[in-house]
């Protein structure tokens, strides 16, 4: 669902992305995790690409990712993508933040759009603050709301750039039920998260990025129980302990 | 005092049109302007050269030099229009560069992740500024607009200077040089004519202010 291969991204002199090759079918859970600075942001936006890459191929659903324009644009929803920093529209309703995307890009008639976002805010728990503006809602019912949005497009791939690493420890969990049931139900994910529980979970494969490498690459039990490299081993005895 | 009241009719006129020439190079310049703005902060290499090379001309070339060219360059070119549009057009190409400015400092005040969140929903460039970043923009973007929109008023008496004739800086230079009235009674006249556009423009845009401010 998700192929890149030989990918290669600098940030002026900084190598960012070395020579990343991966391959995510249909349906799969891939958690990616690794030290700040190794390049897991970037991956992530180079799958949609919010980020140009300099060199490499990515595909999704065997479709190559277009330079820019029409195209593009088309591609990109059927990607959704989860900000930490959740970025809803800020001059929006929370049904409104769900339903532009469908109604601008998908065409669909604004009341069919309206009763697929409420449909989607139950179930992500938030159909009562369906009318509120984005700053009146906690962190985690943003985060849900932006689930919500995504969502909306019917994406073939969801993609989670440490959605939970912004919010409370108390709603954390209310973010990451909502990723476990989309797990469950087929959705195609790449995540980027320390969370470990939603790894053990909901992960059917681990990615330890280190320095601009897939460094490692294995299921969650193997990884958490016996990391391969020193690095790793280093890395989870940080995220451990706090 | 007298001056003032006897010429009631002529400085009427003069205000009106004034007024004129400044709702159509008002309209145009922030049609024009926000169109470049646009370009300025798109993806496409050409269209930005094109909206800087205009910001950069207009920015940085005297109001009268702009205003000589479309009264004397366009008819040696065979171009003819009555001289209200050409110096009403110049006002407006010369404002559209500052209200541009305007905009693209609005634009830049909005965070980039929601330009990115509006790409990632599959939203092209156009509507992503459409929907997301300019409705967003609107609330930063008011006072400096203001600024420039009361400035382009002002210097409409330069094209009024140029000859449209009949604007409110044309009825005083009529009553000085004319017909040989003093200058002082009838300049302040005129004063008071622009203040009456200016100063309600000014509260007018002071009250968009604080309506757009309780917009989130
Ligand atoms: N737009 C940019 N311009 C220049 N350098 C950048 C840019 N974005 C990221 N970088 C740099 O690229 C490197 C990788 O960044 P990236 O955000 O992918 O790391 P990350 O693994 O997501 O880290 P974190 O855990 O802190 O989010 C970092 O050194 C970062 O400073
Ligand atoms: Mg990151």
């Amino acid at each position: 669902m998700i192929r890149a291969s030989a990918v290669d991204k600098h940030f002026g002199s900084l190598h960012v992305l070395k020579d990343i090759t991966l391959d995510v079918p249909r349906g799969q859970v891939v958690v990616v995790l690794g030290p700040s600075g190794s390049g897991k942001s970037t991956l992530c936006r180079v799958v949609n690409r919010l980020e140009p890459v300099d060199s490499g191929d990515i595909a999704i659903d065997g479709v190559p990712l277009p330079a820019e324009g029409r195209e593009l644009a088309e591609l990109r929803a059927d990607v959704g993508m989860v900000f930490q920093q959740f970025n809803l529209f800020a001059h929006k309703t929370i049904v409104d933040n769900v339903v532009l995307g469908p109604v601008k890009v998908r065409r669909i008639d604004k009341e069919t759009a309206r009763q697929d976002a409420m449909r989607l805010l139950e179930r992500v728990g938030i159909a009562d603050q369906a009318g509120k503006y984005p700053a009146q809602l906690s962190g985690g019912q943003q985060q849900r709301a932006a689930i919500a949005r995504a969502l909306a497009m019917r994406p073939k791939v969801m993609l989670f750039d440490e959605p939970t690493s912004a919010l409370d420890p108390e709603m954390i969990n209310e973010v990451l039920d909502v990723m476990a049931d989309l797990a469950a139900e087929g959705m195609t994910m790449l995540v980027i998260s320390h969370e470990m529980g939603f790894a053990r979970r909901a992960a059917h494969r681990v990615l330890f990025m280190d320095d601009g490498e897939i460094a490692e690459d294995s299921t969650p039990e193997d990884f958490f129980r016996a990391p391969r490299s020193e690095r790793a081993t280093d890395f989870l005895s940080k995220i451990l302990t706090h | 005092m007298h001056v003032i009241l006897a010429n009631l009719p002529l400085y009427l006129t003069g205000m009106a049109t004034t007024l004129e020439i400044c709702l159509y190079a008002g309209a145009l310049s922030l049609l024009i302007g926000t169109i470049l703005a646009g370009f300025r902060v798109s993806p496409l290499p050409p269209l930005r050269g094109v909206g800087t090379s205009w910001v950069t001309v207009f920015r940085n070339c005297p109001l009268t030099v702009v205003l000589f060219f479309m009264a004397f360059g366009f008819p040696e070119l065979g171009i003819n229009f009555p001289y209200f549009w050409f110096g009403t057009v110049g006002l407006a190409l010369y404002t559209s560069a500052f209200v541009c400015e305007a905009i693209r400092s609005g634009i830049n005040s909005v965070p980039p992740g929601q330009a990115e969140a509006a790409r990632s929903i599959g939203l092209g460039f156009g509507q992503s500024l459409t929907s997301v970043v300019l409705p967003q923009a609107v609330r930063t973007v008011v006072p400096p607009l203001g600024s420039v929109i009361i400035a382009m008023i002002k210097n409409s008496a330069i094209v009024g200077a140029f000859g449209v004739g009949g604007d409110l800086y044309a009825a005083g230079i009529t009553l000085t040089s004319a017909r040989g009235e003093a200058a002082l009674p009838v300049l302040t006249g005129v004063v008071i004519g622009y203040l009456l556009i200016t100063v309600p423009a000014g509260l007018l845009l002071g009250t968009l202010e604080r309506k757009v401010a309780v917009l989130r």
